[in-house]
């Protein structure tokens, strides 16, 4: 009966993962699946609380879980209501990696509780028969507790590694041959785990049968203690080559990334899931695998850029970028009065943002600036590239946070239909995605990127905090056109002078 | 070889429900708009922080004496709360915003 009970718990609980994550993809009912994929959760966790059985016996240490459940909540609630939502990319992958180093520690206590449970004796007569719990042990269940631990260690450190890297707290760091030492690592730690899962256990008839009793000595003939040193060593490899594999990858990559990572730490659950014989994990897991595998790649692709192309870090370095960079040419400023009075007296503006807006926390001036130019009558829109800002959908969770109505978000399609009949586009710290060297430049590392085509319009203000390049480090053509202004400063501090600029014409 | 095929073909349950959650999981987020993509990723996230339900039964049956395994399985509930907490809680921040200037 309590089993049953547990069943129908996970069955509501991948059913409402699956509502929910389909719910999630209508901006209508995204907020209601969210909450009902939680919901889901509680229920399959609170299920799992007071109605798991193993062996007739029920779960212990209540107060060591309610205590981490309690902790948990209260960190997790506070962080996430605290976080700037233009830190949320930051966010999202820090909480990933605590995932990864769940499975990751929950692999390593399995592996104890493996030596725990691997020999049962039973006295036949007077002779002690050992054996070793067939169905807890064996190769497959060892190949599984140990993917679990690898990929959640390699979710978990490469995370860390990718939340540093968008919080500025760790450089890029490249060296020459690194893929060359990542390919090997990536070798030598499947190697590993093949040799690992083929040694351990050792087979049952290495085992002396006529052994007295069960005691340190025969576990370790089925586990040696050489298997632990191999065991925690594998750890150790996983956690490095997490750090080696995000290292050199640009940050502008770290969507990618975290995407990519996010999926990992989908599948290190389902391992969990299958070391369980639990069909929520499994749904769970698997679920957030595909889904995250899939969005990875369309991020990819938006990019116009492979996944392999991405993860070897080819265009985070600035190896490549350097043979296209066109030096300069004459580029023109713009005045504060003069910006403001071309968009006042213009019919349409459009405004095109990118990460420099999100850097500033420019969002609330930039929506400021918009209702001001509406009143004067003139017709406001927004152009989202699909990968401006860090994340895909980035800018529209920053504009929504400003308030900023929905349908002002012009796709890139709709907004490039628009483009020819707009006045004034404004840039606001965006770069690679309106690039016309995507286009033009076979040579160029962004060739065929889908670009923002801002050059149709009249005129082109470009607010950025200097020339530097963007930050796949190409030098960007459309800011030497003639109908091109450059408005130098930082976002917020710019569009806060255009307010009080605006609101004196 | 052949325990590899006794596997399969015992756990053929769990197999089925892992090709079905792979067709599942790509023909969901297939025809989801970008604007999405961020909160999406996020639910995700926060979903496969499912990974809790293993850290609670390693934690469950940890024998109470055994402090070191007691503490690991403490720090891998957390770590799995702060996945889950977090990662909903964020995603629910993110969409209320969308929410909110729908109505204005």
């Amino acid at each position: 009966m309590i089993t049953s009970l547990l069943t129908i718990c996970y069955l509501i609980g991948s059913i409402t993962f699956i509502l929910g994550l389909k719910m999630l993809g209508h901006p209508d009912t995204a907020k209601k699946g969210n909450l009902i994929a939680a919901g889901g959760m509680a229920i399959a966790i609170f299920g799992t609380i007071f109605l798991y059985r193993e062996n007739g016996s029920s779960l212990h240490n209540y107060g060591w879980i309610f205590s981490a459940l309690i902790v948990g909540s209260i960190v997790g609630t506070l962080a996430a209501k605290k976080v700037q939502m233009t830190a949320m990319p930051e966010m999202v992958s820090l909480f990933n990696g605590m995932g990864g180093a769940c499975a990751m520690l929950i692999s390593v206590l399995e592996w104890s509780h493996l030596h725990e449970t691997a020999i049962v004796t039973e006295a036949i007569g007077d002779l002690p028969k050992l054996y070793i719990q067939s169905e807890q042990i064996n190769h497959l269940q060892i190949l599984i507790i140990v993917l679990a631990m690898v990929i959640g260690a390699v979710s978990f450190s490469g995370s860390m590694i990718a939340w540093g890297k968008l919080a500025g707290r760790v450089k890029d760091f490249t060296f020459k041959g690194q893929q060359y030492v990542n390919l090997l690592l990536l070798i030598v730690l499947v190697a590993y785990i093949a040799y690992f899962s083929y040694v351990t256990p050792s087979s049952v008839s290495d085992i002396p049968l006529n052994s007295v009793a069960v005691d340190e000595t025969l576990i370790n003939a089925v586990f040696t203690n050489f298997h632990s040193y191999l065991f925690y060593g594998i750890i150790a490899l996983a956690l490095v080559y997490g750090v080696m594999f995000v290292f050199p990858i640009g940050g502008a990559d770290m969507p990618v990334v975290i995407s990519l990572l996010n999926s990992f730490t989908g599948v290190a659950a389902a391992c969990g899931g299958f070391l369980y014989d639990n069909p929520v994990m499994l749904t769970g897991g698997i679920l957030v695998g595909a889904a995250g595998t899939l969005l990875t790649i369309l991020m990819c692709k938006a990019m116009n850029r492979s996944l392999i192309n991405v993860l070897l870090g080819a265009f985070g370095g600035s190896a490549s970028a350097s043979a296209t960079a066109q030096t300069g040419g004459a580029y023109k400023e713009i005045t504060l009065t003069d910006s403001a009075v071309l968009m006042t007296y213009a019919k349409k503006v459009m405004i095109v943002p990118g990460y420099g807006l999100a850097v500033a926390q420019a969002q609330h001036v930039c929506h400021e600036i918009e209702e001001l130019l509406q009143e004067k009558g003139v017709e406001v829109k927004y152009a989202i590239h699909p990968v401006a800002g860090r994340m895909p959908g980035h800018m529209n969770v920053l504009l929504a946070e400003a308030d900023v109505s929905y349908d002002k978000l012009l796709e890139m399609e709709q907004a490039n239909e628009e483009f020819r009949t707009t006045d004034v586009v404004l840039i606001l710290g965006a770069n690679d995605v309106v690039n016309p060297a995507a286009k033009t430049d076979p040579a160029s590392p962004i060739y065929g990127m889908p670009i923002l085509e801002v050059e149709l319009a009249k005129h082109v203000i470009v607010n950025k905090r200097s020339m530097k390049p963007g930050y796949a480090g190409i030098e960007n053509g459309l800011f030497f056109e003639p109908k091109t202004s450059m408005l130098f400063g930082d976002a917020k501090g710019v569009l806060q002078k255009l307010v009080s600029e605006i609101k004196e014409l | 070889m052949e325990n590899f095929l006794d596997w399969i073909s015992e756990n053929v349950e769990m197999v089925y429900i892992v090709v079905l959650s792979i067709f599942l999981g790509v023909e969901v987020i297939g025809r989801v708009p970008s604007v999405l993509h961020t909160p999406l990723m996020s639910g995700a996230n926060a979903i496969h922080g499912v990974v809790i339900i293993g850290a609670i039964i390693v934690l469950g049956r940890v024998d109470p004496s055994n402090y070191t395994a007691l503490i690991i399985g403490f720090l891998a509930v957390v770590l799995g709360t702060l996945n889950v907490v977090g990662g909903f809680v964020v995603t629910d921040r993110m969409l209320s915003m969308f929410r909110k200037k729908k109505k204005a």
